[in-house]
Protein backbone atom coordinates (compact mmCIF):
# COMPACT_ATOMS: atom_id res chain seq x y z
CA UNK A 1 0.00 0.00 0.00
CA UNK A 2 1.50 3.14 -1.11
CA UNK A 3 1.46 6.22 1.39
CA UNK A 4 2.21 9.61 -0.51
CA UNK A 5 2.94 12.35 2.55
CA UNK A 6 1.45 15.57 1.10
CA UNK A 7 1.77 18.07 4.17
CA UNK A 8 0.07 20.62 1.97
CA UNK A 9 -2.78 22.99 2.98
CA UNK A 10 -6.54 21.96 2.31
CA UNK A 11 -6.80 24.72 -0.26
CA UNK A 12 -3.34 24.66 -1.44
CA UNK A 13 -4.92 24.82 -5.21
CA UNK A 14 -7.08 27.55 -4.16
CA UNK A 15 -3.55 29.08 -3.42
CA UNK A 16 -2.22 28.26 -6.47
CA UNK A 17 -5.41 29.71 -9.02
CA UNK A 18 -5.33 32.86 -6.74
CA UNK A 19 -1.64 33.74 -7.39
CA UNK A 20 -1.79 33.10 -11.36
CA UNK A 21 -4.94 35.41 -11.45
CA UNK A 22 -3.05 38.02 -9.54
CA UNK A 23 -0.14 37.77 -11.35
CA UNK A 24 -2.44 38.32 -14.85
CA UNK A 25 -4.29 40.94 -13.48
CA UNK A 26 -0.79 42.45 -12.23
CA UNK A 27 0.55 41.93 -16.06
CA UNK A 28 -2.50 44.26 -17.11
CA UNK A 29 -2.44 47.10 -14.54
CA UNK A 30 -5.31 46.02 -13.66
CA UNK A 31 -6.18 46.17 -9.68
CA UNK A 32 -8.81 43.87 -8.33
CA UNK A 33 -10.32 45.03 -4.61
CA UNK A 34 -11.72 42.35 -1.97
CA UNK A 35 -14.16 44.40 -0.35
CA UNK A 36 -15.10 41.99 2.54
CA UNK A 37 -17.70 43.09 5.41
CA UNK A 38 -21.23 41.76 7.63
CA UNK A 39 -24.48 42.11 5.57
CA UNK A 40 -25.81 45.76 5.83
CA UNK A 41 -22.23 47.06 6.66
CA UNK A 42 -22.52 49.74 3.74
CA UNK A 43 -20.22 47.56 0.79
CA UNK A 44 -22.80 48.46 -2.42
CA UNK A 45 -23.71 52.63 -0.85
CA UNK A 46 -19.77 52.64 -0.46
CA UNK A 47 -19.05 51.79 -3.93
CA UNK A 48 -21.82 53.78 -5.71
CA UNK A 49 -20.56 57.01 -3.87
CA UNK A 50 -17.16 55.86 -5.12
CA UNK A 51 -17.80 55.15 -8.49
CA UNK A 52 -19.68 58.22 -8.93
CA UNK A 53 -16.74 60.39 -7.98
CA UNK A 54 -13.84 58.59 -9.64
CA UNK A 55 -15.78 57.25 -12.99
CA UNK A 56 -13.84 60.19 -14.85
CA UNK A 57 -10.09 59.05 -13.72
CA UNK A 58 -10.49 55.17 -13.80
CA UNK A 59 -12.78 52.77 -15.57
CA UNK A 60 -13.95 51.06 -12.46
CA UNK A 61 -15.78 47.15 -12.80
CA UNK A 62 -17.63 45.83 -9.97
CA UNK A 63 -18.32 42.39 -9.58
CA UNK A 64 -21.39 41.70 -6.99
CA UNK A 65 -21.22 38.51 -4.77
CA UNK A 66 -24.08 37.24 -3.38
CA UNK A 67 -26.02 33.55 -2.65
CA UNK A 68 -28.80 35.50 -4.62
CA UNK A 69 -30.73 38.20 -6.53
CA UNK A 70 -28.70 40.92 -8.75
CA UNK A 71 -29.84 43.62 -7.28
CA UNK A 72 -26.22 44.97 -6.04
CA UNK A 73 -25.16 44.97 -9.12
CA UNK A 74 -28.31 47.29 -11.01
CA UNK A 75 -26.81 49.41 -7.92
CA UNK A 76 -23.43 49.64 -9.06
CA UNK A 77 -24.30 49.57 -12.86
CA UNK A 78 -26.80 53.02 -11.87
CA UNK A 79 -23.17 54.27 -10.50
CA UNK A 80 -21.37 54.06 -13.73
CA UNK A 81 -19.36 51.12 -13.39
CA UNK A 82 -19.13 47.62 -15.45
CA UNK A 83 -20.98 45.05 -13.27
CA UNK A 84 -21.43 41.71 -13.20
CA UNK A 85 -23.54 39.55 -10.58
CA UNK A 86 -22.17 36.47 -8.95
CA UNK A 87 -24.14 34.16 -7.20
CA UNK A 88 -22.22 32.00 -5.57
CA UNK A 89 -24.52 28.55 -5.27
CA UNK A 90 -25.13 28.59 -1.43
CA UNK A 91 -21.73 29.11 -0.85
CA UNK A 92 -20.66 31.98 2.06
CA UNK A 93 -17.17 32.91 0.19
CA UNK A 94 -16.19 33.61 -2.87
CA UNK A 95 -12.83 31.61 -4.32
CA UNK A 96 -9.85 32.20 -6.95
CA UNK A 97 -11.99 30.03 -9.45
CA UNK A 98 -15.43 31.54 -9.14
CA UNK A 99 -13.48 35.60 -8.78
CA UNK A 100 -12.05 34.34 -12.68
CA UNK A 101 -14.93 32.92 -14.12
CA UNK A 102 -17.12 36.31 -13.14
CA UNK A 103 -13.95 38.07 -14.25
CA UNK A 104 -14.21 36.82 -17.70
CA UNK A 105 -17.88 36.77 -17.92
CA UNK A 106 -17.48 40.67 -17.32
CA UNK A 107 -14.98 41.27 -19.12
CA UNK A 108 -12.43 42.76 -17.29
CA UNK A 109 -9.33 43.95 -19.90
CA UNK A 110 -9.35 47.48 -19.90
CA UNK A 111 -10.26 48.45 -16.06
CA UNK A 112 -8.17 49.77 -13.62
CA UNK A 113 -10.27 48.82 -10.49
CA UNK A 114 -12.27 46.35 -9.86
CA UNK A 115 -14.09 45.64 -6.49
CA UNK A 116 -14.99 42.26 -5.76
CA UNK A 117 -18.10 43.07 -3.17
CA UNK A 118 -17.89 39.56 -1.48
CA UNK A 119 -20.76 37.46 0.49
CA UNK A 120 -21.91 39.41 3.58
CA UNK A 121 -19.54 37.80 6.11
CA UNK A 122 -16.55 38.26 8.27
CA UNK A 123 -15.75 34.33 8.87
CA UNK A 124 -14.97 32.75 5.28
CA UNK A 125 -14.33 35.35 3.10
CA UNK A 126 -11.12 35.78 5.21
CA UNK A 127 -9.87 32.43 4.53
CA UNK A 128 -10.08 32.12 0.90
CA UNK A 129 -7.24 33.65 -1.61
CA UNK A 130 -9.66 35.42 -4.47
CA UNK A 131 -6.28 36.37 -6.72
CA UNK A 132 -7.27 40.06 -5.58
CA UNK A 133 -4.08 42.70 -4.63
CA UNK A 134 -5.82 44.45 -1.92
CA UNK A 135 -8.07 43.52 0.62
CA UNK A 136 -10.74 46.14 2.08
CA UNK A 137 -12.86 45.40 5.07
CA UNK A 138 -15.74 47.67 6.33
CA UNK A 139 -16.95 47.74 10.19
CA UNK A 140 -20.14 49.55 10.56
CA UNK A 141 -20.29 51.67 14.25
CA UNK A 142 -23.95 49.52 14.90
CA UNK A 143 -21.89 46.08 14.75
CA UNK A 144 -20.13 47.29 17.74
CA UNK A 145 -16.10 48.50 18.41
CA UNK A 146 -15.93 44.62 19.88
CA UNK A 147 -15.48 43.08 16.48
CA UNK A 148 -11.81 42.60 16.00
CA UNK A 149 -12.15 40.49 19.01
CA UNK A 150 -14.98 38.58 17.75
CA UNK A 151 -13.31 38.27 14.16
CA UNK A 152 -9.42 38.55 14.84
CA UNK A 153 -8.65 36.69 11.30
CA UNK A 154 -11.01 39.34 8.81
CA UNK A 155 -9.04 42.26 10.93
CA UNK A 156 -5.29 40.59 10.39
CA UNK A 157 -5.79 39.72 6.67
CA UNK A 158 -7.03 43.06 5.56
CA UNK A 159 -4.81 45.94 4.27
CA UNK A 160 -7.47 48.89 5.21
CA UNK A 161 -10.39 48.88 7.51
CA UNK A 162 -13.11 51.11 6.46
CA UNK A 163 -15.46 52.09 9.34
CA UNK A 164 -18.66 53.53 7.98
CA UNK A 165 -22.02 55.31 9.19
CA UNK A 166 -19.93 56.95 11.51
CA UNK A 167 -22.84 59.51 11.30
CA UNK A 168 -24.72 57.30 13.49
CA UNK A 169 -21.38 55.96 16.14
CA UNK A 170 -23.16 58.38 19.17
CA UNK A 171 -26.50 56.15 19.31
CA UNK A 172 -24.39 52.98 19.48
CA UNK A 173 -21.74 54.31 21.92
CA UNK A 174 -19.16 53.18 19.06
CA UNK A 175 -15.80 53.81 20.35
CA UNK A 176 -13.58 54.39 17.96
CA UNK A 177 -9.80 54.68 19.37
CA UNK A 178 -10.88 51.06 21.16
CA UNK A 179 -11.71 49.70 18.21
CA UNK A 180 -8.54 50.95 16.46
CA UNK A 181 -6.20 49.72 18.94
CA UNK A 182 -7.80 46.22 19.06
CA UNK A 183 -7.66 46.11 15.31
CA UNK A 184 -3.65 46.92 15.38
CA UNK A 185 -2.59 44.93 18.04
CA UNK A 186 -4.19 42.25 15.69
CA UNK A 187 -2.55 44.10 12.44
CA UNK A 188 0.13 46.82 12.65
CA UNK A 189 -0.25 47.39 9.43
CA UNK A 190 -3.63 48.37 8.55
CA UNK A 191 -4.80 51.56 7.07
CA UNK A 192 -8.07 52.69 8.91
CA UNK A 193 -10.56 55.28 7.26
CA UNK A 194 -13.71 56.83 8.95
CA UNK A 195 -16.33 57.32 7.11
CA UNK A 196 -19.55 58.38 6.32
CA UNK A 197 -21.79 57.64 2.93
CA UNK A 198 -24.51 60.43 4.66
CA UNK A 199 -21.91 63.54 5.46
CA UNK A 200 -19.81 62.19 2.60
CA UNK A 201 -16.56 62.56 5.71
CA UNK A 202 -13.57 60.34 4.63
CA UNK A 203 -13.96 59.85 1.47
CA UNK A 204 -11.80 61.97 -0.24
CA UNK A 205 -8.95 60.19 2.17
CA UNK A 206 -10.09 56.82 1.16
CA UNK A 207 -10.39 57.77 -2.80
CA UNK A 208 -6.99 59.15 -1.79
CA UNK A 209 -5.76 55.92 -0.62
CA UNK A 210 -7.54 53.98 -4.17
CA UNK A 211 -5.95 56.57 -6.46
CA UNK A 212 -2.37 55.81 -5.08
CA UNK A 213 -2.71 52.18 -5.02
CA UNK A 214 -4.13 51.98 -8.21
CA UNK A 215 -0.94 53.72 -9.52
CA UNK A 216 1.23 51.57 -7.49
CA UNK A 217 0.00 48.90 -8.85
CA UNK A 218 0.11 50.02 -12.52
CA UNK A 219 3.86 50.99 -11.68
CA UNK A 220 4.85 47.50 -10.47
CA UNK A 221 3.41 45.86 -13.26
CA UNK A 222 6.29 45.06 -14.65
CA UNK B 1 -21.68 26.39 4.50
CA UNK B 2 -18.25 27.02 5.73
CA UNK B 3 -17.23 23.01 5.90
CA UNK B 4 -18.72 22.73 2.56
CA UNK B 5 -16.74 25.27 0.86
CA UNK B 6 -13.24 24.13 2.37
CA UNK B 7 -14.21 20.49 2.01
CA UNK B 8 -14.59 21.64 -2.06
CA UNK B 9 -11.29 22.71 -2.15
CA UNK B 10 -9.76 19.56 -0.32
CA UNK B 11 -11.15 17.58 -2.86
CA UNK B 12 -10.09 19.40 -5.83
CA UNK B 13 -6.58 19.81 -4.34
CA UNK B 14 -6.75 15.60 -4.18
CA UNK B 15 -7.88 15.54 -7.71
CA UNK B 16 -5.17 17.50 -8.76
CA UNK B 17 -2.68 15.33 -6.50
CA UNK B 18 -4.01 12.19 -7.96
CA UNK B 19 -3.54 13.11 -11.80
CA UNK B 20 0.50 14.31 -11.06
CA UNK B 21 0.91 11.42 -8.94
CA UNK B 22 -1.14 9.19 -11.37
CA UNK B 23 -3.27 7.40 -8.93
CA UNK B 24 -6.55 6.00 -9.79
CA UNK B 25 -8.39 5.95 -6.16
CA UNK B 26 -7.28 7.38 -2.98
CA UNK B 27 -8.37 4.54 -0.40
CA UNK B 28 -7.68 7.29 3.01
CA UNK B 29 -7.29 10.74 3.66
CA UNK B 30 -5.37 12.15 6.76
CA UNK B 31 -5.99 15.63 7.77
CA UNK B 32 -4.62 17.25 10.69
CA UNK B 33 -7.28 20.08 11.92
CA UNK B 34 -6.26 22.75 14.78
CA UNK B 35 -8.68 23.05 17.85
CA UNK B 36 -9.52 26.60 16.90
CA UNK B 37 -9.27 26.64 13.35
CA UNK B 38 -12.96 27.04 13.18
CA UNK B 39 -14.26 23.95 11.52
CA UNK B 40 -16.54 21.45 13.40
CA UNK B 41 -15.85 17.94 12.53
CA UNK B 42 -18.98 16.60 12.75
CA UNK B 43 -19.65 19.15 9.45
CA UNK B 44 -17.05 18.21 7.81
CA UNK B 45 -17.28 14.44 7.94
CA UNK B 46 -20.75 15.08 6.67
CA UNK B 47 -19.86 17.21 3.92
CA UNK B 48 -17.22 14.98 3.11
CA UNK B 49 -18.99 12.23 2.43
CA UNK B 50 -21.76 14.32 0.22
CA UNK B 51 -18.24 15.32 -2.26
CA UNK B 52 -16.29 12.16 -2.06
CA UNK B 53 -19.02 9.61 -3.53
CA UNK B 54 -19.23 12.58 -6.28
CA UNK B 55 -15.55 12.71 -7.43
CA UNK B 56 -14.67 8.94 -8.82
CA UNK B 57 -10.89 9.46 -7.17
CA UNK B 58 -12.32 9.60 -4.22
CA UNK B 59 -15.27 6.86 -4.46
CA UNK B 60 -15.29 4.99 -0.91
CA UNK B 61 -12.58 6.88 0.75
CA UNK B 62 -11.89 6.97 4.57
CA UNK B 63 -11.29 10.43 5.97
CA UNK B 64 -8.99 10.54 9.24
CA UNK B 65 -8.84 13.84 11.07
CA UNK B 66 -6.25 13.98 13.72
CA UNK B 67 -6.80 16.97 15.96
CA UNK B 68 -3.88 19.51 16.94
CA UNK B 69 -3.89 21.11 20.11
CA UNK B 70 -4.04 24.73 20.42
CA UNK B 71 -1.35 26.12 22.42
CA UNK B 72 -0.78 30.04 22.91
CA UNK B 73 2.67 31.77 23.73
CA UNK B 74 2.42 34.49 25.97
CA UNK B 75 4.94 37.10 24.98
CA UNK B 76 4.90 39.32 28.49
CA UNK B 77 6.11 35.67 30.51
CA UNK B 78 7.47 34.01 27.99
CA UNK B 79 5.42 30.80 28.87
CA UNK B 80 2.71 28.06 26.75
CA UNK B 81 -0.47 27.81 27.27
CA UNK B 82 -3.91 25.88 26.48
CA UNK B 83 -5.78 27.90 24.21
CA UNK B 84 -9.23 26.75 24.38
CA UNK B 85 -9.34 26.77 28.14
CA UNK B 86 -7.53 30.54 29.19
CA UNK B 87 -8.09 32.36 25.13
CA UNK B 88 -6.43 35.45 24.85
CA UNK B 89 -5.85 36.00 28.23
CA UNK B 90 -2.04 34.68 30.08
CA UNK B 91 -3.16 33.00 32.52
CA UNK B 92 0.08 32.84 34.24
CA UNK B 93 0.70 36.68 34.32
CA UNK B 94 -2.83 38.18 32.84
CA UNK B 95 -1.00 39.59 29.81
CA UNK B 96 -3.11 40.03 26.49
CA UNK B 97 0.29 39.85 24.81
CA UNK B 98 0.14 36.74 23.37
CA UNK B 99 -0.39 35.19 20.23
CA UNK B 100 -0.98 31.68 19.10
CA UNK B 101 1.62 29.19 18.17
CA UNK B 102 -0.51 25.83 16.84
CA UNK B 103 -4.17 25.16 16.99
CA UNK B 104 -5.68 26.94 13.70
CA UNK B 105 -4.01 24.68 10.87
CA UNK B 106 -6.36 22.66 8.67
CA UNK B 107 -3.37 20.19 6.73
CA UNK B 108 -3.08 17.49 4.30
CA UNK B 109 -1.36 14.96 6.35
CA UNK B 110 -0.70 11.88 4.02
CA UNK B 111 -3.39 10.11 1.58
CA UNK B 112 -3.33 6.38 0.82
CA UNK B 113 -3.13 5.42 -2.42
CA UNK B 114 -6.19 2.77 -3.39
CA UNK B 115 -5.16 2.40 -7.10
CA UNK B 116 -2.70 3.51 -9.63
CA UNK B 117 -3.67 5.06 -12.86
CA UNK B 118 -2.26 2.69 -15.54
CA UNK B 119 -2.61 6.12 -18.58
CA UNK B 120 0.63 7.16 -18.13
CA UNK B 121 2.67 3.41 -17.04
CA UNK B 122 5.78 4.84 -19.09
CA UNK B 123 6.50 7.03 -15.42
CA UNK B 124 6.91 3.37 -13.90
CA UNK B 125 9.45 1.35 -15.57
Amino acid sequence: MRIIELKATVTASNDRDAAALRGELKSKGTLLINLMASPGAGKTTLLERTIRDLSGEFKIGVMEADVDSDVDALRAERAGAKAIQVHTGGMCHMDAGMTRRGLEDMGWEGTDIIFLENVGNLICPAEFDTGAGKKVMLLSTPEGDDKPLKYPLMFRESDVLIISKTDVAPYFDFDFDKCVERARKLNPNITVFRLSAKTGEGFEEWENWLRNAAAEWKGAKE
Amino acid sequence: MHEMGIVLHLAKTLEETAAEQNIALISRVTLQVGEVSGIMTDLFCDCWDYFSARHPVLKGSKLVIEPIKAVTFCDSCKREYPTVKHGRRCPYCGSYETWLITGNECIIKEIEVGAESGANGDDRK
